[in-house]
């Protein structure tokens, strides 16, 4: 293994840190407040499909505002259903997957391409020229944003009433906190970080869209949240970790001499995050009013 | 004990009370005609004739006897996938692992072509096969789950991938056909299940499927280890107080769940004409999306093995009749329209006031009602005077 090998390997690793970051960010927002979204996946792939026609109706730019767009449309569903309308976040999720499976699938077909559709290079989003190589300028981005919501979270008086409704909702209550409305923002914000997330594979990253897109990465994501115990910061790091097992995977793949088969290279992945997650569970606290509708006595 | 068996009971809670809500049937039907209605809209925006469509559909969803035997067979798989959501909800768990447990189910039932055995034994060994292979595939997510508290969630998931590849490596590799690479060997005459209605793909395989949910009815109703799992699931803490061991039945469950799934492959193997055969040069086209399909089935039946049967009922008809929809007219409506459907059904079922919101509605019209009227009677009063 090579300098050039070990170079070329971080980047794959950076760039396929980004979508699980930056989704696992939203969700230890939403999870903060109270949420569990079992929907990311469904976000994800919704909002690479339409990021990707906005793309190419408008250009990158377009295509992630679009994407984020999506992402705030399905967070403040599930918000709404999750909160005001005392709807079981675990259905509502599974509802999300299964539409969102349906509804991306039937858009390819309506594009002529069952299965598959190619971004066209030039509305993809430029990447950066850096000593390491290609760069996407988002990576900059999930670098950054678990900082900010750590900071949010951590010291703001904001951050401070989203724990709250999180924790004991009662109390927030009677402390003046309009609890639904706080949980029905936290779950638009951690949809909108999806949605980027999603627009971000398929204008910046992979090029492309298909059926099995998202690869299981919201559900990753959710093993992140798991084990960041809800810390953006250790987010930052899982993303990375399992990014770089995805990066890993990838390089093996293009070796010539071919030394595993690729189905079995495409599993490490998910092995790695079973492995991961079964490592640090213990240690984790969730908040306690964490998947219960609040209903005021 | 490093699980948190409060938070995870907090997180199915919701689950449950849509099995035991005041008119479960009521709620799942009022769910399914606002599924049907989402997907009337998207069909509208998207530029195609819902209603046409529609129709379509239940013509080749129930039509006649061809279709109903073509949507029993859609539904025979759904019912196992099904049914091993339902046993682990019960069980007061999220199991969405039956996808990657059917598809090592499939390859298990296929490895039967690798030898011969007499009719019906051979049929029989097979279904074996499967229900083991399913159920081994769901070890690892439950003793994950009772040893060091990994949430089902996402471990099931996990195996679902880990399992897809895996099926697929079998599939092109191991006991693939030797004539044909895109698919495996073909299931041979003695381990099929016999066909019931000439020349449609319904086959004895809905004997097993039904057998199964009365077998899971049995178990989970009328025998102790069955209430174990239920009590267990309605509440840990006071299960444990009442000496239900409840890894025990947590792994019980599991196993449950996917030898059902596992059967579920077998059915899609030895069980569907023309092929016998899984096709693995695709990415496995008709085992995929089962197990996601049967947590559909599973919450309109309102993980109830009866209700279950009936919810298979329809949603095997969507699928035969959505076959149906996608070649109709000229402009067909492509058949992923029915997992949007399917989608919306599953959203409609979350909110358990659906039903209260439609009097909170006709109340909110009546008044607007009468407000106009009040108007109009105002404003003709006026004109008189």
């Amino acid at each position: 293994m090579s300098w050039m090998d070990i170079v070329s390997l971080l980047r794959i690793a950076l760039h396929a840190m980004v979508p699980i970051t930056l989704t696992a960010v939203g969700e230890i927002v939403g999870q903060t407040a109270g949420l569990f979204n079992i929907g990311l996946e469904g976000i994800l792939l919704i909002s690479a499909f339409a990021g990707a026609l906005a793309a190419e109706a408008g250009g990158p730019w377009l295509g992630f505002l679009v994407g984020a767009g999506v992402g705030i449309m399905i967070g403040l569903t599930f918000g709404v259903m999750a909160t005001y309308w005392k709807g079981t976040q675990m259905v509502i999720g599974t509802g999300i997957n299964l539409f969102a499976m349906g509804l991306v699938a039937f858009g390819l077909i309506q594009l002529g391409a069952p299965g598959f559709h190619a971004v066209p290079r030039e509305v993809q989003l430029a990447k950066w020229r850096t000593p390491m190589g290609a760069m996407s300028p988002m990576i900059l981005v999930a670098l950054v944003a678990p900082f900010i919501v750590h900071w949010f979270i951590k010291r703001t008086r904001a951050g401070l009433m989203l724990k709250a409704t999180g924790e004991t909702p009662e109390a927030a209550d009677v402390a003046g906190i309009n609890v639904n409305m706080t949980r029905l923002l936290a779950a638009t914000f951690g949809g909108m970080l999806a949605g980027v997330a999603g627009a971000y594979m398929s204008i910046a990253w992979i090029g492309s869209v298909t059926k099995d897109l998202s690869a299981g990465r919201g559900f990753i994501a959710l093993a992140t949240v798991v084990f960041s115990g809800l810390n953006p910061l250790l987010a930052l790091l899982g993303g990375f970790i399992f990014g770089f097992f995805q990066g890993l995977a990838e390089w093996v793949k293009t070796l010539p001499s071919k030394p595993i088969p690729f189905q079995f290279v495409s599993m490490l992945p998910y092995i790695v995050t079973l492995l991961v997650v079964s490592g640090v569970i213990g240690r984790v606290r969730f908040p306690k009013a964490q998947g219960e509708p609040y209903k005021r006595e | 004990m490093t699980e948190n068996p409060v938070r995870e009971s907090r997180l199915l809670r919701g689950v449950h009370r849509t099995v035991t809500g005041l008119h479960p049937a009521l709620e799942s039907l009022v769910a399914a005609i606002v599924g049907l209605l989402i997907g009337a809209l998207l069909m509208y925006i998207w530029g195609f004739d819902p209603w046409k469509a529609y129709w379509a559909l239940l013509r080749g969803a129930y039509g006649g006897s061809y279709e109903w035997a073509s949507s029993l067979a859609r539904g025979t798989p759904l019912i196992l996938t099904a049914l091993t959501f339902a046993i682990c909800v019960r069980a007061g768990m999220f199991n969405i692992g039956a996808e990657g447990q059917t598809m090592i189910g499939a390859m298990a039932a296929v490895c039967v072509a690798l030898f011969a055995a007499p009719t019906g034994l051979h049929l029989v060994i097979g279904l074996v096969f499967a229900a083991v292979a399913g159920a081994l595939w769901s070890v690892v997510p439950a003793v994950l789950r009772v040893t060091r508290g990994v949430s089902e969630v996402i471990s099931t998931i996990m195996f679902n991938w880990i399992g897809r590849w895996l099926a697929l490596y079998l599939a092109i590799y191991v006991i693939v056909d030797p004539m044909r690479a895109e698919k495996t060997l073909t299931v041979p005459v003695t381990a099929r299940f016999p066909i019931l209605v000439r020349g449609t793909d319904l086959s004895a395989s809905i004997f097993v499927a039904v057998g199964v949910a009365l077998l899971v009815y049995f178990l989970l109703w009328h025998t102790t280890m069955g209430y174990e799992v239920r009590a267990a699931g309605l509440n840990p803490t006071a299960a444990r107080y009442g000496g239900i061991r409840n890894k025990r039945t947590m792994i019980i469950s599991f196993l449950l769940g996917g030898a059902a799934a596992g059967l579920a492959g077998a059915t899609m193997a030895m069980g569907l004409p023309p092929s016998y055969a899984i096709f693995g040069g695709g990415g496995l086209p008709e085992l995929t999306n089962l197990g996601f399909d049967g947590m559909a089935v599973a919450m309109v039946g309102r993980n109830h093995p009866i209700g279950i049967l009936m919810a298979a009922v329809f949603f095997g008809g969507l699928n035969a009749g959505g076959r149906v929809m996608q070649f109709y007219g000229s402009n067909p409506v492509p058949l992923e329209m029915i997992r949007v459907v399917m989608g919306a059904i599953v959203l409609a079922l979350a909110i358990p006031e659906l039903i209260r919101l439609f009097p909170a509605i006709k109340r909110q019209g009546e008044r607007l009602f009468a407000v106009l009227r009040r108007r109009r009677e105002t404003r003709s009063k006026e004109g008189e005077a």
